[in-house]
C-alpha cells in the first residue's frame, strides 16, 4: 500500500518550511513541480538529491519525472554555486558587441570553463541566454545585479575585487 | 466597479497630479536601474524638497532609449514642451532641481527629435508616463475603460467583432489573426477555459515583452481579462521568464492592485464574469515559447512540444480549450476596445495593421525600444530612428526574427516592414528583435552562432531538429575554421530543407533560416571562407590554416 500522506520535512532547517509552503499554496498539485523547484533553488542555491526526492514525494510525482524536469530546464542547478557568481549574457545583441571575448577572458582569468566554479568554491562563471537588457550590451550579472556596457578589463577588475574581499 | 466609479478614480488621480507644478519622470526599467536610477530618484526628491519647489518625482517604466540612460523627463504645468535629460547621474540632481521653472540644464538635454517623432505609440503609450506599480496612474490614462465597458455593455461576441475588425495579428512571431483565434476558443466546447499570456521571450536580442510588463503591467492584465470575457474563460496564466525578476515583481504588485479594485477576481463589475490570473515562472528553455511546450511547462512537465492538431484552442491546458497570445498582443487589446477596431485598422499597411514594437540593438547608435506603424521603411528605423551605425563603420545587415529569422542586407533597406514582406525576403517578423550588424560581423559566424543556439535549445524530442542542428553546426564550424569545401555548401542547403520540412515544432522548422538567409545574401562570405580561407570581417580565426596572420593584419 502506498502512503499518500506528505513525507516529513527532511530536517529542521527552516528553509524546508518555505518549500513546503509553496506546495501547500498549490494544494500539493502535481503541476506545482516547477514552482516548487524554483522556491527550493532560491532557498538553497541549488537542488540536491534530498530536495528533489522530498519534492517529488510530496507532490506524488515519479522521481524520474522530477529529475527529468530539473535537468531539462537550464535555470535549475544540481551543483552548489560559488560564493559569488558572474553571469555573462551570450544573447545575440551581447554577442555582436563582443560578449564572447568577455567570456573567454573571464574563463582565462579564472582558469575554469563556463558553467564551472573555481576549486576554492569562491566564484562561479555562468552564461545566460539574454537577460533582456540588450540596449546596454554587452551585459553581465554580478551576483545577480545587472551591469551593462562592460569591457574585459572591467570584468576582470570585478573578479579581482571578489578575491580580495 | 462601474464606468462612473472608474471615471471618478481617473478624475481624482488627475486632480492629484495637477496639484504639482512640475512632474519629473525617472525611468526605472531594467536598463536604467542598472545605472542606479533608483538612487537618482532619491537624490532628486531630496534636492527638490530643498528648493521648496512644488514638484512630483515619479518612478516610471522604460522610455525606450536605453543607450542614453538613465533617462529623466520633466513636464512643467502650462508649458507644452517636455524636457528629456539623458545620461543623468546622482550628482546632477541639484542642478536639475534648480533649473525647474527656468532654463533647462543644457548639458544633459537629449536632442534626438528624429528618434521620437516618427514613432507611433499604442502599446507603449503609457511607458515612461505612469508609475507601473500604481493602478490609479493607469486608470487616469483611460485604463480599464475597455474592460469595464465590455463587461457592462457588450456581449462577448461584440468584443470579438471589434478585435476581428481591428485586423490585429499575433505579435509573438506567427502573425495569426487574433480575432480568429479568439472566436475559435469561444466556440470550443469545454469547461473551464484558460487564457495564457506568453511572456517567455526567449528570442535573444528582444526585450519588448519585458519592457511592457515592467512599464505597464495593468495593460497586459486588462487585455487578458478582455480576452477571457470574450472567450468565456475564468482562469488565466501569465508565463514569464525567470530571467526577468523586475517584471515578475511589478506583475505581482499589479495583480494585487487589480484584485483590490475588483478588476480581477469574482463577479467583475457586479456581473457574473469572474477571472483571475496566476504567474508562472519559466525556467530557461527557449522551446517553451512554442505554445504546446508552454502548456506542458505550465502543467509542471518538461517543455516538449506536441504535434498539432489538436490545437490549444481546442485542447490546451489539462485538455481544456486554451487561448494563448503574446504579451504585446494582449497589450494592443485595451486601446482597440476603447477606440474601436476601425481606429486600429487605420494604422498600418495591407494585412499588417497597427504598430509594432522593435528592440533595436547591436551596432547602432540609439539602442533601445521603438514603436512604429507597420509599413514603415526599414531604412527609416535603422538610419532615422536608430541613428545609423556608429564609429564610422558601415551597415552590413539587420537580423530580425531571432534564431528563427534571417539577415536582411543593405540593398533591401527600403523594404516596408510587414509580416508578408519580411517573409518574402527570407526573414520574419518574429517577436520584434532587430540586431544591426556592421562590417566587423562575419555572417558565417553569425549563422553559426544562431545554429549553436538552436542546437543547445532543441528539446531533443524529434530527430531532424536534435540531430540536424548539430550537423549544421559541425558544417558551419568547419567552414569557420577554414576547412570547408564547396560540397559542404550543398550539404548545408540540402540538410536545411530536410530540417525545415520534417521538424515537429516551430523551433526546428525555422532553425535553418539564419543559414539560408546568409547563404542567399552573403554567399560571397561563405566562398571567401572556403576558397580563399579568408574571413574579411576578421572574426573567424581560421585556426587550421596558415593565413591567420594575413587576416588579422
Amino acid at each position: 500500500m502506498i502512503s499518500l500522506a506528505p513525507p516529513p520535512l527532511p530536517s529542521d532547517d527552516k528553509r524546508w518550511k518555505i518549500v513546503n509552503g509553496t506546495m501547500r499554496r498549490h494544494g500539493f498539485a502535481r503541476h506545482a513541480l516547477i514552482e516548487t523547484l524554483h522556491t527550493a533553488q532560491s532557498s538553497f542555491g541549488y537542488l540536491d538529491d534530498t530536495a528533489i526526492r522530498f519534492i517529488a514525494k510530496s507532490l506524488r510525482v515519479p522521481l524520474s519525472q522530477a529529475y527529468g524536469v530539473v535537468t531539462f530546464y537550464h535555470h535549475f542547478s544540481l551543483k552548489p554555486p560559488g560564493k559569488h557568481t558572474l553571469t555573462v549574457c551570450t544573447g545575440t545583441a551581447c554577442y555582436i558587441k563582443g560578449s564572447d571575448k568577455l567570456l573567454a577572458d573571464a574563463e582565462k582569468h579564472l582558469g575554469i570553463a563556463q558553467g564551472k566554479t573555481t576549486p576554492d568554491g569562491e566564484i562561479s562563471l555562468m552564461t545566460a541566454r539574454c537577460v533582456g537588457a540588450c540596449g546596454r550590451a554587452p551585459v553581465v550579472l554580478v551576483d545577480g545585479e545587472l551591469a551593462g556596457q562592460l569591457s574585459s578589463e572591467q570584468v576582470i577588475a570585478q573578479l579581482e575585487r571578489w578575491v580580495v574581499a | 466597479m462601474n464606468l462612473e466609479e472608474l471615471k471618478q478614480i481617473a478624475e481624482n488621480t488627475r486632480e492629484e497630479h495637477a496639484k504639482f507644478d512640475y512632474d519629473i519622470n525617472i525611468c526605472m526599467g531594467t536598463g536604467c536601474l542598472s545605472q542606479h536610477s533608483d538612487q537618482i530618484k532619491d537624490q532628486l526628491t531630496k534636492a527638490v524638497a530643498a528648493t521648496g519647489k512644488n514638484a512630483f518625482v515619479r518612478r516610471t517604466g522604460c522610455m525606450g532609449l536605453c543607450a542614453a540612460g538613465p533617462l529623466l523627463l520633466v513636464n512643467s504645468r502650462g508649458i507644452k514642451h517636455e524636457v528629456l535629460y539623458n545620461h543623468v547621474t546622482t550628482s546632477d540632481a541639484e542642478s536639475i532641481a534648480a533649473s525647474l521653472g527656468g532654463e533647462p540644464v543644457a548639458a544633459l538635454q537629449c536632442d534626438l527629435r528624429e528618434h521620437f517623432e516618427s514613432q507611433v505609440h499604442v502599446v507603449l503609450e503609457n511607458s515612461g508616463h505612469i508609475d507601473p506599480e500604481k493602478i490609479e496612474d493607469y486608470i487616469a490614462r483611460d485604463g480599464y475603460e475597455g474592460l469595464v465597458t465590455a463587461v457592462t455593455e457588450m456581449t462577448p461576441g461584440e468584443v470579438i467583432e471589434q478585435i476581428m475588425k481591428s485586423g490585429l495579428r499575433g505579435r509573438g512571431g506567427g502573425g495569426y489573426p487574433t480575432g480568429l483565434k479568439w472566436s475559435t476558443v469561444a466556440k470550443a466546447v469545454g469547461d473551464p477555459k484558460y487564457v495564457v499570456c506568453n511572456g517567455d521571450e526567449g528570442d535573444p536580442g528582444a526585450f519588448m515583452d519585458r519592457s511592457v510588463l515592467e512599464s505597464d503591467p495593468q495593460r497586459v492584465l486588462e487585455g487578458m481579462a478582455l480576452a477571457a470575457y470574450a472567450v468565456g474563460a475564468s482562469r488565466g496564466f501569465i508565463y514569464v521568464r525567470a530571467e526577468y525578476p523586475l517584471a515578475v515583481s511589478r506583475l505581482t504588485a499589479a495583480l494585487r492592485d487589480a484584485r483590490r479594485r475588483g478588476l480581477l477576481g469574482n463577479n467583475i463589475c457586479n456581473s457574473d464574469f469572474s477571472f483571475d490570473v496566476e504567474i508562472r515562472l519559466g525556467a530557461g528553455a527557449f522551446v517553451c515559447g512554442e505554445e504546446t511546450a508552454l502548456i506542458a511547462s505550465i502543467e509542471g512537465r518538461r517543455g516538449t512540444p506536441k504535434p498539432r492538431p489538436p490545437y490549444p484552442a481546442v485542447s490546451g491546458i489539462w485538455g481544456k480549450p486554451t487561448l494563448i497570445n503574446n504579451v504585446e498582443t494582449f497589450a494592443n487589446v485595451p486601446p482597440i476596445l476603447r477606440k474601436g477596431g476601425e481606429w486600429f485598422s487605420s494604422i498600418g499597411i495591407g494585412k499588417s495593421k497597427g504598430t509594432k514594437v522593435f528592440a533595436i540593438t547591436g551596432k547602432i547608435a540609439n539602442t533601445g525600444l521603438v514603436e512604429v506603424p507597420m509599413g514603415i521603411p526599414l531604412r527609416q528605423i535603422i538610419e532615422g530612428i536608430g541613428g545609423g551605425v556608429p564609429d564610422g563603420h558601415t551597415f552590413k545587415a539587420v537580423q530580425t526574427g531571432g534564431p528563427s529569422g534571417g539577415c536582411i542586407p543593405a540593398e533591401l533597406l527600403d523594404l516596408h516592414v510587414s509580416y508578408e514582406s519580411l517573409i518574402e525576403v527570407g526573414s520574419m517578423m518574429g517577436s520584434g528583435g532587430m540586431i544591426v550588424m556592421d562590417d566587423t560581423s562575419c555572417m558565417v559566424n553569425v549563422a553559426k552562432f544562431f545554429i549553436e543556439f538552436c542546437m543547445t535549445e532543441s528539446c531533443g524530442k524529434c530527430i531532424p531538429c536534435r540531430a540536424g542542428t548539430a550537423q549544421l553546426y559541425t558544417l558551419l564550424s568547419r567552414i569557420c575554421d577554414g576547412e570547408g569545401t564547396m560540397a559542404d555548401l550543398d550539404l548545408l542547403v540540402d540538410l536545411s530543407a530536410t530540417i525545415k520540412e520534417t521538424s515537429l515544432c516551430g523551433l526546428g522548422q525555422t532553425a535553418p533560416n539564419p543559414v539560408l538567409s546568409t547563404l542567399r545574401y552573403f554567399r560571397n562570405e561563405y566562398l571567401d571562407h572556403i576558397e580563399h580561407k579568408r574571413c574579411t570581417a576578421g572574426v573567424c580565426a581560421m585556426t587550421k590554416t596558415n593565413e591567420t596572420v594575413e587576416v588579422s593584419a
